[in-house]
């Protein structure tokens, strides 16, 4: 499905610059048979590193934060659980842009007047904001998948001696793990796409790039269509492992 | 032998929301003493064994499990330790083989050693007649073998007394027996067990004492021969009657 909707976008694209009367396009701007054009579309390329570990750590980030999020969220004890309700509504509910200056322009202010003199960069101010904007949906991913586990395997596990660690570490995550792993996977596509926002602060990825050769180059069309392309690459890379992944699990769960 | 009863349970009740579920419920059980619940469905049986390892949490009275009054979180997990329980629904850890599913607890909650505790694991499978399933996962085992599995994992912890729910109302006809005659084999080595069952047959073997519930109270209480000879309240022989129609 995925490789199909690659194809009409490419062919869009193509059909795009064939049909257009000349003047229209100019891919000389990074063709890399001109020395400019070479230099221009390696400047671009470049910013995929920094986009791919930005995404990487700020997953990474999430999915820790988002267990420790998820785990009291699920207790008998509504009073424990409140933090973590609260957390993730509140979370939900902050546009990631808003949050991101926040982070990068506020949270300095506030750590100083706390007598913490960190600067935040641009790289961890965007791991910050997408791990903890990214963390709610993680949160979630566990919690469905906890609880979909019958809840008689944590009564055997009780009676069998095992405390609440135990219990999640033996018994309850590795049944769950099936269930968490292939959306877990998948979210780590929004992450990829919302990393472009990092963009504004600075960051050097992959967006950031893009507009600074616009700005000097005046060719926002060729330049955005590669960017669009590039997004496309990674994203169509990470689905392809997301679909091997649920094939592997689904088949996993048959053999149990 | 210590002195006092293995469980006594007192003044015990239990509401889900606004619904009473259980109602002032005394019970002693002694050393040694195997009990037969009965009762029909939504009585309060299932909900009365839960009580006693603390699956559930009661309201108000008290349990006392070998001399261990349940409190705070510490004596719940001593009285845990004393009591093993078999489910209706045999709750096996579905990722892990037999032998893990026996081993599982004693390593990791006991600290024993794997040699060890595969040793006594292997012991426990022959006891229940399945030894040569130990590396098989328990959807390769029928659901007579899986009870079985289930009621050895338990011994692992060698409890002093055992809970049994229903532990054959999910079997096919033909796996019944199988299982109703490790749990004899237990009673007659003196293990301490309550039995929620409908299996009136495995009662009049095994039983020292009948307990039949209705609307989350103990309404009668008596040995097997009373019990099924001369029962005394008109719902109790209404029950009978029902089930031994079957
Ligand atoms: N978690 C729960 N929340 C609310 N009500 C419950 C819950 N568990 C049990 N009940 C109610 O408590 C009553 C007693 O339930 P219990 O499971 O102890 O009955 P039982 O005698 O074991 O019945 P059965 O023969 O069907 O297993 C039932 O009316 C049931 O609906
Ligand atoms: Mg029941």
């Amino acid at each position: 499905m995925k490789l199909r909707t690659a194809f009409i976008v490419l062919s869009c694209v193509a059909l795009a610059g064939c049909a257009a009367t000349p003047g229209t396009w100019g891919w000389y701007v990074i063709d890399p048979r001109t020395p400019n054009g070479y230099n221009n579309i390696r400047f671009l390329i470049n910013g995929m590193g920094a986009t791919i570990v930005l995404s990487l750590v700020a997953a990474a980030m999430s999915m820790t934060i988002g267990m420790l999020v998820a785990l009291p969220g699920m207790s008998a004890n509504r009073w424990i659980r409140l933090p973590s309700r609260v957390y993730i509504e509140f979370v939900r509910a902050i546009p990631l842009l808003p949050m991101l200056f926040w982070v990068f322009y506020g949270l300095p202010v506030v750590l100083k007047s706390m007598g913490i003199s960190v600067s935040i960069d641009a790289f961890w101010g965007a791991v910050i904001t997408l791990a903890i904007s990214d963390s709610a949906f993680t949160a979630e991913i566990y919690r469905s998948g906890i609880q979909s586990i019958n809840k008689g395997q944590t009564e055997a596990a009780k009676t069998v001696g095992l405390n609440y660690r135990q219990t999640m570490r033996y018994v309850i995550l590795p049944q769950a793990i099936k269930r968490i792993l292939p959306p877990l996977a998948n979210q780590f596509i929004y992450i990829v796409k919302m990393s472009a926002f990092a963009s504004v602060i600075g960051m050097q990825e992959l967006t950031r790039r893009a507009n600074e050769l616009v700005v000097t180059e005046y060719r926002p069309l060729e330049i955005y269509s590669l960017l669009i392309l590039e997004y496309l690459v990674l994203v169509l890379i990470i689905s392809f492992f997301v679909r091997w992944l649920e094939r592997k699990m689904g088949s996993d769960e048959s053999k149990v | 032998m210590p002195h006092g009863n293995a469980i006594e349970i007192s003044g015990l009740n239990k509401w889900y929301d606004d619904y009473h579920a259980l109602k002032d419920i005394e019970l002693n059980v002694k050393h040694g003493e195997r009990i037969v619940v009965c009762g029909p469905s939504g009585s309060g049986k299932s909900t009365l064994i839960r009580c006693v390892n603390s699956l559930e949490s009661h309201d108000s009275g008290s349990i006392t499990v070998d001399g261990i009054l349940m409190k705070d979180e510490a004596s719940i997990n001593s009285i845990r330790a004393e009591v093993g329980m078999v489910f209706q629904q045999f709750n096996l850890f579905p990722h892990l083989t037999i032998l893990q599913n026996l081993t599982l607890g004693p390593m990791k909650a006991r600290g024993m050693s794997r040699k060890d505790a595969e040793k006594r694991a292997m012991s426990l499978l022959e006891r229940v007649r399945i030894p040569d399933q130990a590396h098989k996962k328990p959807s390769g085992l029928s659901g007579g073998q899986q009870q079985r599995v289930a009621i050895a994992r338990s011994l692992c912890m060698e409890p002093k007394i055992m809970l049994f729910d229903e532990p054959t109302s999910a079997l096919d006809p033909e796996m019944i027996s199988e299982v109703l005659d490790v749990i004899v084999d237990l009673a007659e080595d003196g293990m301490t067990m309550i039995v929620v069952t409908h299996e009136m047959g495995f009662a009049r073997r095994a039983a020292d004492r009948m307990i039949f519930m209705d609307h989350g109270e103990i309404i009668e209480t008596g040995t097997p021969e009373q019990f099924f000879e001369a029962p005394k309240t008109e719902r109790c022989k209404q029950f009978l009657a029902q089930i031994l129609q079957h």
